[in-house]
């Protein structure tokens, strides 16, 4: 199931769920849904007695990573290291506890010196990696008026100005510590969870990738969607004249290539009272629009929550390799 | 991003689907993604013509032992299986930026940092 408990089904189940699953993407984003050979392969993956699936020799992807390690035992260069020496990823993150720019802005010497220590004793690709988390910017912690508490209270205008002077602060924010990556040997920068306070939110990353690849026009630019929907928290936020509130993964992957990230990450919620059939069925119907269109590479996120996987901290391993297969096998996903 | 949470995670997807990392050349495609933007079918291609095999052998662990130590391109840190001639890390990351014609920040970095240096100058 979404929340990762085991259920046991049936093939007709099986085949019913994925079937509601494609269907219900297609009515929500305004989507094709799967073709019919796409969802009976979907249920010889989902059907599978084995514990483990897999793709088919030669059709691996590349994996990226929200922050390597947990940070909680011995130094965050050995997370890198066992990521990349005895996990065997294919890239590998730096990333602080307090997973944001806003923080890390502060920081940002002493994270320059582990990048520049990591990058001397590691192989694979390096990034850094933290989210945008535009509600940061809001008081009492924050320097600008707090858009939840003055939307209930009808002063839109008010809320709108405050959140168009946090894009501005994190944009800034975002461009510095790329900056700072950079400077310190970076292979890249992974914005996390975009769009997770709104169409602020992403309007923020978007300016600050912009930014970026205008300085730096070699340095890696991940940019991972927070949920598959951009909330309408101001409304009337627009860039290159498109509106992003409400956009779905294709407008938000148009834009990110646009604004010039190299890699984009969608990020489509799992329902918890669904089985994992359901959800990668729901999944992939939502992101497959973008692969035919994406001239950047398309790296599914499924992590806890997302991509079909269960949220749950320790998704059951059956759970985990199916949405692996099935985002390989019907998308053709460049990376997971 | 794709694979974010860790407890295990990463390695549920590295046995499904995952390249491999230094065990192949899963690094090496990862750097074509990041650093120039390709789709994956595009950045195989690129590094399998670098190394002049094939794009499956990309993912095969055992050719692409012999292919890392034999250009260099970095390996596990283990006395067996790198000794003090074999590139690694910072020394690979200077051979996997010629073979792949790919500019990487940090030995950019390296370069400039180590240049030699005069007082006043």
């Amino acid at each position: 199931m979404g929340d990762g408990s085991l259920v046991h089904l049936s093939r007709d189940e099986i085949r019913a769920d994925l079937e509601a699953g494609t269907q219900a993407a297609a009515a929500r984003a305004k989507v094709p849904p799967l073709a019919q050979d796409e969802l009976d392969h979907l249920l010889e993956i989902y059907a599978s007695p084995y514990r483990v699936v897999g793709v088919p020799q030669g059709a691996e992807v590349i994996l990226t990573t929200d922050g390597s390690g947990t940070q909680d035992m011995g130094s965050r260069l050995n997370d890198l290291q066992i990521y990349e020496q005895v996990i065997c990823t294919d890239t590998i993150e730096l990333y602080n506890h307090d997973y944001s720019y806003k923080a890390v802005k502060t920081i940002l010497p002493y994270e320059q010196t582990i990048m520049r220590q990591a990058q001397l004793l590691t192989t694979v690709p390096l990034q850094y990696g933290a989210m945008p988390d535009l509600g940061r910017y809001t008081q009492p912690d924050g320097p600008v008026q707090n858009w939840s508490e003055l939307l209930p209270l009808g002063r839109f205008d008010e809320a709108r100005a405050a959140q168009e002077e946090a894009v501005e602060q994190s944009a800034d924010d975002i461009e510095f510590v790329a900056e700072g990556m950079v400077q310190a040997g970076a292979d890249g920068l992974d914005l996390d969870t975009v769009g997770a306070a709104g169409d602020a939110d992403f309007l923020a990353a978007l300016k600050a990738v912009q930014a970026i690849r205008a300085r730096f026009p070699d340095f890696g630019i991940q940019f991972g969607m927070a949920s598959e929907f951009v909330l309408g928290m101001h409304g009337q936020l627009e860039y290159d004249g498109k509106r992003l509130a409400g956009l779905w993964p294709l407008d938000q992957l148009r834009l990110a290539q646009k604004a010039g990230a190299t890699v984009f990450g969608p990020a489509i919620n799992v329902n918890t009272g669904k089985t994992c059939a359901w959800n990668s069925a729901r999944a992939l119907t939502i992101v497959k629009p973008c692969m035919a269109e994406a001239q950047i590479p398309v790296h599914l996120n499924v992590g806890m929550g997302v991509g079909g996987v269960p949220m749950h901290v320790s998704p059951p391993l059956d759970a985990v390799s199916r949405a692996a297969r099935a985002a390989v096998d019907i998308l053709k996903i460049d990376g997971l | 991003m794709g694979e974010g949470d860790t407890f295990g995670q990463p390695v549920a997807h590295g046995v499904a689907a995952g390249m491999g990392g230094l065990r192949t050349a899963g690094d090496l495609v990862a750097r074509l993604q990041l650093t120039r933007g390709l789709r994956l079918p595009e950045a195989k291609r690129y590094v399998a013509d670098k190394l002049g095999v094939t794009v499956e052998d990309l993912s095969d662990p055992v050719a692409m032992y012999d292919v890392r130590r034999a250009l260099g391109l970095g390996t596990y840190y283990d006395s067996q299986y790198c000794g003090t001639a074999d590139p690694n890390s910072i020394e690979a990351k200077f051979h996997i930026a010629d073979l792949l014609d790919l500019p990487i920040n940090c030995v950019e970095r390296f370069r400039r940092v180590s240049a030699p240096r005069r007082m006043g100058a």
